[in-house]
């Protein structure tokens, strides 16, 4: 069936969902592209033209250590959601049914929290009025209160909260059918419970670590709301910088020419990664 | 029986980028008659038979039906009726829903639909299942769906793609005696594609066997098995020993300084000629006395199987002969022994390589 | 290794529930202001959820935008979906990455992309922008799931339908269209739920004259607190629980996640 020849029919179907993913995705790109080139008028509005003020400002500090930031938080988000996240899983996909169900069901209800919901609690959790600094005084630990956000371990925190649960997700179908021979075989053969897992397990899963690795990596890239709400300005992720110099600097030119680094920066390491993992899996 | 569905394949060739599919099949196939196409996979059969569906254009060639040309039909307008290998019953309808699939998309009144169905479910013996959902049946109460489907709607030709396949081995046996009684019943014109020869065997009026997309031979079952045309169709259908024996004459070829006489051979000038005799056919003698169209050799090994038995005999040759019957023909020989190998001229087949 | 296994999951689970936990008894405080212990027991905030012309207003907006985008993602997708797999198109990889990369890049970059275009097109502020915006960028989720569907369902079941006398456009209405009806209805509920949390995109495109419930929720956040917002976030996390508990005991939870099917019963065993 698919390789059914098209008719003029089919095309005119096509032609629907195509056109439409042109013409307000594909041509609001392009406006984006071009009015990185804009002049901008103090006062919020920019006039065509070809300038590259804008694009001259990638260069700056300013930039370059939000950038920097942003690429950073994300690989450390990344590392630390794949840390806890794999050996969560493969204990997860030995458990027996009720905790496992049970667990499903809480790693899902926190997945299912907005974002805003999720920076939400995190900054009362974390902060002076009802969190955890109020329990640990309460409970004698501490003299008292303090905030913990905003602050860079809350945008970490909030970050491996919202990523957490889509790592798991990548990781459980191929975690659930990993070989129990595998494991037996090299039980049998001298290994501990510990050695297995770091010689056998984690090898044979690098993969599926590397995905979910690249997953975490571009979702928190993209992140907004946990940024905005749980850290200061110099925590902000570079959606956060991006969209304040679209509404509230009013410097679109300069928001849009970010926005196309950042478009290229994500594009490249999705790219990288996969040739480099496909390569070294081609070696092993 | 029925006169319709007489189908004629002219020349026809299918090619897949590089692969030949099926690379010249010429066939005159007669109407009513329950046709197989036999073949290992790979053969080209299940192209050949979605070629007369409709769902793969050929290459090259046309293909008749009841002296139309058919060729440029799409497979909707092609009065036939299919059964897929994987049944293809749609799991959103119920039973009913299946069967009178054909007879709602044109229009057919809902009652005379139902009364249909019912009578369809009858002849297939699945009465009262007509609004069971397809997930509830077993294997083989889908194919009898998948049956009834196909013959709904009275088409010319019957086709049916490996049908059986995903039965277990009982009830396979089972629905092939059905299946061929229900399409001797109608007289309705049927191909059906197997690689499985007992299959084959059991249910058809005619046999093609085919191999790398050619057809090997055409014949009636007892015919094809009896009379192989080529190696081939002589390992495929049953098991053989295959002797290469050089021409010595009208009717005689030499094996191993031994003349045997093989009606049908006709080389004179020492050229290799193949024949064919089938283990049932030979006959194994003990001791040294005079046999005719024989050769010698030892017993290698021998399996008793209760209701048969086997016996491996090494007489020099590529392969060991086989020498097979039943426990009344067995003739008291263990491993080690000294044996001479009879075949018989009547059973002795020349078949081209 | 045992340690490991009760450190991590013990861990984790604190993690997880910790916050929803918190939010649940600040919700419920009497106080307007937020702390800990809570002073007194009181439900006025879930009440105000309905009393309140703005939050309801919030609710409304966001239900409406993620009704209507999730209808135009599931509008994109299907065609797409069906076609790239049904038919062969010499630039299929191509359209299908079209498909994708909305949803693969930062939402940011879809937000300001939109909001450059509506105002070049001098069509700014409006809740249609949003509704596209989302139905564009929510789009490739449906397109996955209706792409799986295709590509798990029997390919003989339309040639089937052709045998049995329907053309192409019979065999599509009445066969594979019914047959993805529920990777429709997966993908429109995904881009319904992502679309109600959705914020940057809402904002840049329409931020000051249409306001969603995320917006809301931001902005209280940002410039004043209630507790209101706490018991719209608790109502989020008791919807979702009953959902995937009820996925769980009456659907099969594991095998719509991967799972290897056989896994509770090697487990138990």
């Amino acid at each position: 069936m698919s390789d059914r020849k098209p008719t003029h029919g089919t095309y005119a179907v096509l032609a629907v969902p195509v056109t439409m993913l042109v013409v307000f995705f594909l041509v609001p790109f392009g406006i984006m592209v071009a009015s990185s080139f804009y002049h901008r008028v103090e006062g919020g509005f920019y006039t065509p033209a070809f300038e590259l003020n804008s694009w001259r400002r990638l260069f700056t500090e300013v930039f370059i250590e939000r950038a920097v930031f942003s690429i950073g938080i994300s690989l450390l988000a990344g590392a630390v959601c794949i840390a806890v996240a794999f050996p969560f899983t493969f204990f997860l996909t030995r458990m027996k049914r009720r905790p496992h169900v049970a667990l499903l069901v809480v790693v899902m209800s926190a997945l299912s929290l907005s974002e805003v919901i999720v920076g939400f609690t995190w900054s009362v959790l974390l902060g002076r009025a009802a969190g955890i600094s109020n329990i640990l005084v309460w409970l004698g630990v501490m003299d008292e209160a303090r905030a913990y956000q905003p602050g860079f371990v809350a945008v970490l925190l909030g970050l491996c909260y919202i990523a957490f649960p889509y790592c798991v997700l990548t990781l459980y179908p191929s975690l659930s059918r990993l070989d129990r021979e595998v494991t037996e075989a090299a039980q049998t053969m001298g290994a501990s419970p510990w050695r297995t897992f770091w010689t056998v397990v984690v090898p044979i899963s690098r993969p599926i670590i590397v995905a979910g690795f690249l997953l975490v990596f571009v979702f928190t890239l993209g992140s907004y709301l946990i940024s905005a709400i749980l850290g200061r300005p110099e925590h902000w992720t570079l959606s956060v910088f991006i969209s304040d110099q679209a509404s509230f600097n009013a410097n679109v030119p300069f928001a849009a020419a970010m926005a196309i680094f950042l478009t290229v920066l994500s594009l490249a390491v999705v790219g990288v990664v996969t040739v480099v993992e496909s390569r070294t899996r081609r070696l092993t | 029986m029925q006169e319709r569905g007489g189908l004629r394949l002219q020349e026809l060739v299918k090619r897949f980028g590089d692969l030949e599919a099926v690379a010249g099949v010429d066939l005159e196939l007669p109407p009513g008659r329950l046709i197989s196409f036999l073949g290992p996979s790979g053969c080209g059969k299940t192209t050949l038979l979605r070629m007369i569906a409709g769902l793969e254009q050929p290459t090259a060639g046309r293909v008749f039906l009841d002296g139309e040309d058919v060729t440029d039909r799409p497979p909707h307008s092609r009065d036939i009726g299919m059964v897929f290998q994987t049944l293809a019953l749609f799991p959103h309808l119920s039973v009913s829903g299946n069967i009178g699939y054909g007879m709602k998309i044109r229009g057919v009144a809902q009652a005379e639909i139902r009364r249909r169905v019912d009578e369809l479910l009858k002849m297939v013996s699945l009465e009262g299942t007509a609004d069971r959902r397809v997930s509830q049946l077993s294997g083989g109460q889908r194919q009898r769906v998948a049956t009834a489907r196909a013959l709904a709607l009275e088409p010319r030709l019957f086709l049916l793609d490996e049908p059986l396949s995903a039965l277990d081995a009982n009830l396979r046996e089972q629905l092939q005696v059905e299946l061929r009684l229900l399409q001797q019943k109608l007289g309705i014109t049927t191909i059906m594609v197997t690689h499985d020869q007992r299959e084959a065997m059991t249910m058809s009026d005619l046999v093609v066997v085919m191999q790398a997309g050619r057809v090997e031979q055409v014949g009636l079952p007892l015919e094809v098995y009896r009379r192989p045309a080529t190696a081939f169709v002589a390992r495929f259908i049953g098991s053989t020993n295959l002797l290469e024996t050089t021409g010595a004459g009208d009717g005689r070829v030499r094996l191993r300084d031994r003349d045997l006489a093989v009606p049908g051979a006709d080389r004179s000038d020492g050229g290799p000629v193949l024949v064919s005799v089938r283990p049932e056919d030979a006959r194994l003698h003990v001791g040294l006395g005079a046999v005719p169209n024989a050769i010698p050799g030892t017993v290698v090994f021998v399996r008793d199987l209760g209701e048969l038995f086997e016996c491996y005999v090494d007489c020099e040759l590529r392969e060991h002969v086989v020498v097979a019957g039943s426990p009344r023909e067995r003739v008291p020989v263990d491993q080690g022994d000294a044996v001479q190998v009879e075949f018989p001229p009547d059973a002795c087949v020349v078949v081209r390589a | 290794m045992r340690a490991l296994k009760w450190t991590t999951t013990g861990l984790t689970l604190v993690f997880l529930v910790a916050p929803l936990l918190v939010i649940a008894i600040v919700s419920v405080n009497e106080n307007r202001y937020m702390d800990f212990p809570p002073q007194g027991l009181s439900f006025e905030w879930y009440w105000a959820l309905w009393t309140d012309l703005g939050w309801r207003s919030a609710i409304l907006t966001s239900l409406t935008v993620a009704s209507l985008g999730a209808l135009v993602a599931v509008a994109i997708a299907t065609p797409l979906a069906y076609v790239l797999r049904a038919y062969r198109i010499r630039l299929s990889p191509l359209l299908y990455a079209l498909g994708i990369l909305p949803f693969m890049l930062p939402p940011v970059i879809s937000a300001l992309g939109a909001q450059v275009f509506w105002n070049a097109a001098d069509h700014a502020g409006r809740i249609e922008n949003v509704i596209i915006a989302h139905g564009i960028f929510f789009s490739t989720l449906p397109l996955i799931t209706i792409s799986l569907a295709m590509e798990t369902m029997d390919p003989a079941l339309p040639e089937a339908a052709q045998t049995l006398g329907a053309n192409p456009r019979t065999t599509f209405r009445t066969i594979t269209l019914p047959l993805l009806v529920p990777s429709m209805i997966t993908g429109y509920a995904a881009a319904f739920v992502l679309s109600l949390n959705e914020y940057i995109i809402a904002f840049l495109v329409a931020g000051f004259s249409v306001q969603t419930l995320p917006i809301k929720i931001f902005n209280g956040i940002r410039y004043g607190f209630t507790p209101t917002i706490a018991s719209v976030a608790v109502v989020f996390i008791v919807i979702a629980a009953t959902v995937f508990s009820l996925f769980a005991v009456f659907g099969n939870l594991l095998r719509f996640l991967g799972a290897d099917p056989a896994i509770l019963e090697r487990n138990d065993a």
